[in-house]
């Protein structure tokens, strides 16, 4: 068996870092390990040439903010009861919040579960009960089951805000944007259901390494390891460091369930603009249960928030800490950007935890 | 908010669980993952059990997990 010391690793990548002789950038595209680097000051521990940068992994902060701004409009309804997961509530739209419309009257809550939410619906059928679904592969699939569920039980006063994003094409819109990443350290738990297979051919488009990684501290370093032996040597591929849970087909069933609901389609991120076939919507036969039909919401134009780098972090192309508001006018208490609001954003963590 | 955390199977009536996380029980949909019986550890994101795990591999991942420390909140589980 081998050692999971976190000691060993880092010597490990000590001795990686010399072998290879140049600065190397390593991008995770997952909220829970920015938290999880940052958290456990993994940074000021790795050798100076190898710098981890955050890319676009909190779902949270690359929701579109025209897509937020529709939240709000939703959210203004008189009838509507909107379920949300905790991260959403307190990013800012143009000149209000999810927080900030409920302390005015609307009925927004907080839930743990998709299921939990339809379960609201089926008690207040006199009211329509929208669910924000956002997230990424990790989360639609257990979405789509509670739809399906929904369609089963003939609850009719339930739907869904869909802002689903698939983490592969955002991948790739970093590197085009031309972001020089050597190696990703992939998300743990998108692959547990995606599979290590889902990043083969973006690998090898690249010739990069993909690691998918778990997310305790003697994971990431060990993650980090070998994406530098991989680098030393010259290889290129997709593999697991999180053998517990990660499989090379992932989990089919998920899949299947997820892809029974929803289809691909193109979808608007923060920072990155509209990324083709990035993001998932209710296939034609669930589209009763799409709040944007049933509440005939209007397109809005694009809207930015003006000051915010959010766009720049989430690409790669700067830390949170070379935002001029950070940690001035941008804080946890009076975030400017959804970077800031979510618990897991690149600046929040930054803030939070330093390094 | 992709944080997945193991949980063992305690009770099992159709696609609805009930499992202890860390102590603490909770309902779950086993409605993706297949073959799951009472005993068994999975992955738990969002109210859904995302993965059957292998008893030691899920223990290994809960060590870990508490020699962080992390407390169990509504922020891990989601
Ligand atoms: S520090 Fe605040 S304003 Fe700057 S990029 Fe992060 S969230 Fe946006």
């Amino acid at each position: 068996m081998k050692t999971r010391s976190p000691d060993e690793f880092l010597q490990t990548i000590h001795t990686l870092a010399v072998k290879i002789g140049r600065r190397v950038r390593l991008m995770e595209v997952c909220g829970t390990h920015t938290t999880a680097i940052a958290r456990a000051g993994l940074r000021s521990t790795l050798p100076e040439s190898i710098e981890l940068v955050s890319g676009p992994g909190c779902p949270v902060c690359v929701t579109a903010q025209r897509e937020i701004e529709r939240m709000l409009l939703l959210a203004r309804r008189s009838n509507v009861i909107i379920c949300t997961f905790g991260d959403m509530i307190r990013v800012p739209g143009v000149d209000s919040s999810l927080e900030q419309e409920r302390s005015r009257g609307a009925d927004i809550r907080v839930v743990y579960s998709p299921d939990d939410a339809m379960h609201i619906a089926e008690e207040k059928t006199e009211k329509e009960i929208v669910f924000l679904a956002v997230g990424f592969e990790t989360t639609a699939p257990g979405i789509a089951a509670t739809v399906l569920e929904a369609v089963e039980k003939k609850i009719k006063n339930f739907s869904l805000f869909v802002s689903h994003k698939l983490i592969t094409p955002a991948m790739e819109a970093v590197l085009h944007g031309g972001a020089s990443i050597d190696g990703f350290i992939t998300p743990g738990h998108v692959s547990v259901v995606l599979g290590s297979n889902e990043f083969t051919p973006l690998a090898e488009k690249f010739t990069i390494p993909c690691v998918a990684t778990g997310f305790e501290p003697s994971d990431v370093l060990e993650g980090i390891a070998m994406l530098l032996e991989a680098i030393a040597e010259k290889r290129c591929g997709s593999f697991i460091q999180y053998v517990r849970a990660v499989k090379p087909d992932g989990n089919p069933r998920a899949r299947e369930i997820l892809f029974r609901v929803y289809e691909i389609t193109d979808a608007e991120w923060r920072g990155l603009g509209i990324i083709p076939q990035s993001g998932l919507r209710l296939k034609k036969e669930f589209s009763s249960l799409d709040a944007i039909e049933r509440f005939s919401l209007p397109q809005i134009p694009p809207v930015e928030l003006s000051d915010c780098l959010c766009g720049d972090v989430l690409k790669g192309n700067i830390h949170p800490n070379e935002c001029p508001l950070f940690g001035q006018a941008c804080t946890p208490r009076t975030p400017v950007g959804p970077c800031m609001v979510s618990s897991e954003g690149a600046c929040a963590a930054r803030y939070k935890y330093g390094g | 908010m992709c944080l997945a955390i193991p949980a063992k199977v305690t009770e099992i009536v159709g696609v609805d669980a009930m499992v202890d996380i860390l102590g603490n029980v909770r309902p779950t949909k086993l409605s993706l993952v297949d073959d799951v019986s009472v005993g068994d550890y999975v992955l738990i994101h969002a109210g859904y059990a995302i993965q059957k795990l292998e008893a030691q591999d899920a223990l290994e991942t809960l060590a870990l997990f508490e020699e962080m420390g992390a407390a169990l909140n509504e922020d891990t589980l989601a």
